[in-house]
């Protein structure tokens, strides 16, 4: 393809996505929530690839910093500080109300901590090893949310927080539906111009990430992290910055996440949607950029968009096959056949020789 | 004191349920590196047919003893936890053995929810009743109390894991497993033929899980199709934690794990002046984890083979 082609291409591209929520809008909003969530977990999903995909870290507890996100934000913009503590209510009378400005900072901060953290003790271990400890990582984070609403109630328990507000830029209300050239746009559609904006900005780091010195040194230890180390690559602190990026992405997601729906609860962070996620950028492809958006994109939209499609089905099989059933049927049948007709993922990177290390 | 005891034998039934599934874990990672996550849904489809079973011949022969009834439901279930763990392997993981690492993994991933799906088919949602087949009369230790059904899952595992050690240290198929774990190229080289080893990996793994599952079920009176979960994930613990790839270590691993969640959550509640409770049980196995791991990578018994994965 050459340059002008490229950009044709590219302008098309971004008309199509700026568009796309004003066409599903016709069709009603479950449609642009649909794509909203998409886009959340695009951005998931290129978090992950950083861990999994460029240092080769297999992180099974992904969804821990999209919780630490969204809990972050719930605590921070319901009435469940106030209502729980005093010292809250008599400093924020009128509960915090943070522009999107201090929410995306907060949350990457307060992710890649947490991702630090969690990246301390776990450095000596790999592959199964490290995967089994960041899934029980994740466990432990799931199961202190569900408890932590006695003797303290801090969390709220399995009840969730709700009453989340929504996000506010530049004075703008994104949880209320507005009306620009007489044309009504509704507050989904506000959410997904703002996650496009955040989905570009992440595929923008991702990109320049890959072709850092940074992203040189985390595909070394990928491939060779003895070698990597020879070389003169200081492996802790690049496993600890892998740790500490992609959490970062998966705490703004997990923030926008928590704005978006005005409701978290520990259900949402469960091992499986950690699970998901991997396989996402597995069945994508690993380690490549747009391998990872079509994975992330198919298994997010498609599950959804197969609940409306069921209904014909459902009445077919007489009720048995219902739409949640037949749903879950179909994400498995996708994932086990993608893989065997394409182990390397969908979409694989063009380069060979630079996947994840094959066993011996 | 008498708490102590009673969560000792609860740890260690719980523990012995663990140690066997642990060990199907072990087996199939040592042969063949690959985290078989659909392992607890196996386990799952062992419990609820042999529940099915159960319901069959109680119906057909409502005379027949407890015992004749379990032990026939447990050997058809072993059978079909058998030949399905088996016709996963050659569709599902056996194609992609020299696929990237991760392939395998998600094609694991996807079993176990299509296993799952399809058992919510089959036998509906809800949670079915699993029948007390032994008397209920519980066994006085003291002031604890041990029932027949714990007593029986007790023995049954010290039969399964001595036959496991007989197996796997003193036949032909055993020392071909060793072989093939330790290095397939070579043991094909020496007329072991890995396929067949794997396959019979899988088959004795499924039995042993078929089991496991049966004894949760008794133990726990529920089967449902989620039910394969916990465990499976538990288990995967105690493998890693005694050092996977290990025999003994999943059996060390699986006991320890039981004792440790047992005697944490009788202790928790008072330990902390009621501040944690024993809904925080779950925790314990995970921070076990974390600590050992962080002093022995490989786990408590493994070899320091930290290149392998």
């Amino acid at each position: 393809m050459n340059q002008g082609n490229k950009k044709v291409s590219w302008l098309i591209g971004g008309i199509v996505l700026l568009v796309l929520p004003l066409v599903l809008q016709y069709f009603g909003n479950a449609w642009v929530r649909i794509a909203d969530l998409a886009l959340l977990y695009v951005m998931l999903a290129l978090g992950l690839n950083i861990v999994v995909g460029y240092a080769g870290l297999l992180d099974l507890g992904y969804v821990a910093f999209y919780a630490v996100g969204a809990y972050m934000f719930a605590l921070l913009a319901s009435p469940q500080l106030s209502e729980n503590f005093a010292w809250f209510s008599a400093h924020f009378p009128n509960g915090l109300h943070l522009s999107l400005w201090m929410v995306i900072p907060l949350a990457l901060v307060l992710a890649a901590g947490t991702g630090v953290l969690l990246g301390i003790p776990v450095l000596k271990l790999r592959g199964d090893y490290l995967a089994i400890v960041t899934l029980g990582f994740g466990e432990i984070i799931r199961i202190f949310m569900n408890n932590l609403d006695h003797p303290v109630n801090v969390t709220n328990g399995p009840k969730g927080i709700g009453e989340i507000d929504s996000v506010k830029i530049f004075g703008l209300n994104l949880g209320k539906r507005q009306e620009i050239f007489g044309y009504d746009i509704s507050s989904v559609t506000l959410y997904y111009y703002l996650f496009l904006a955040l989905v570009l900005i992440t595929i923008l780091v991702c990109y320049r990430l890959q072709d850092s010195r940074i992203g040189r040194g985390w595909m070394a230890i990928r491939e060779d992290e003895i070698a990597a180390k020879a070389m003169g690559i200081n492996t802790r602190n690049m496993k600890l910055l892998a740790f500490g990026m992609g959490a970062s992405f998966g705490g703004v997601s997990g923030a926008m996440f928590a704005a978006f729906q005005g409701f978290v609860s520990p259900e949402s962070f469960s091992l499986m949607e950690s699970v998901m996620i991997v396989a996402m950028v597995v069945l994508g492809g690993i380690g490549h950029i747009p391998g990872v958006i079509l994975g992330a994109v198919l298994l997010s939209a498609l599950p959804e968009v197969l609940r409306y499609v069921a209904g014909p089905l459902q009445d077919l099989t007489g009720g048995r096959l219902d739409a949640s059933i037949l749903r879950q049927l179909l994400i498995a049948l996708a994932m086990i056949v993608i893989m065997l007709l394409r182990p390397r993922g969908l979409w694989p990177s063009p380069e060979h020789g630079k996947n994840f290390p094959q066993k011996v | 004191m008498d708490i102590l005891l009673q969560q000792i034998i609860n740890g260690l039934v719980l523990g012995s349920m663990y140690a066997l599934i642990a060990l199907g874990y072990t087996m199939v990672y040592g042969i063949i590196q690959l985290i078989n996550f659909a392992h607890g849904e196996v386990l799952m489809i062992g419990a609820i047919t042999s529940w099915s079973c159960i319901g069959m011949m109680q119906e057909a022969m409502p005379g027949a003893p407890g015992w004749l009834v379990l032990l026939i439901a447990t050997i058809i279930a072993c059978i079909v936890a058998a030949a399905l763990n088996f016709t996963i392997e050659k569709i599902a993981y056996r194609p992609l053995r020299n696929s990237p690492r991760l392939a395998p993994l998600i094609t694991a991933i996807g079993m176990s929810i299509l296993l799952q799906t399809v058992a919510m088919i089959i036998w509906k949602p809800n949670y079915k009743p699993y029948p007390t087949l032994l008397s209920s009369d519980p066994y006085h230790l003291g002031n604890a109390v041990i029932t027949p059904t714990q007593i029986m899952i007790l023995v049954t595992t010290v039969v399964a894991l001595a036959a496991m050690v007989y197996l796997v240290n003193y036949t032909k198929l055993g020392r071909a497993m060793r072989a093939t774990a330790e290095n397939p190229k070579v043991a094909a080289l020496m007329g072991v033929k890995p396929d067949m080893v794997i396959s019979a990996t899988f088959i004795i793994g499924a039995i042993l899980a078929a089991i496991a599952g049966i004894m949760y079920a008794s133990n726990y009176g529920t089967a449902q199709h989620a039910m394969g979960f916990l465990p499976g994930l538990k288990a995967f613990t105690a493998a890693v934690f005694g050092g996977i790839g290990n025999l003994a270590g999943a059996v060390v691993g699986g006991v320890l794990l039981g004792l440790i969640e047992a005697i944490g959550a009788g202790y928790i509640g008072p330990l902390t002046g009621g501040l944690l409770g024993s809904n925080y049980v779950d925790i314990f196995a995970f921070i076990v984890l974390i600590i050992v791991l962080t002093l022995r990578p490989s786990g408590l018994l493994g070899e320091r083979v930290a290149d392998r994965a």
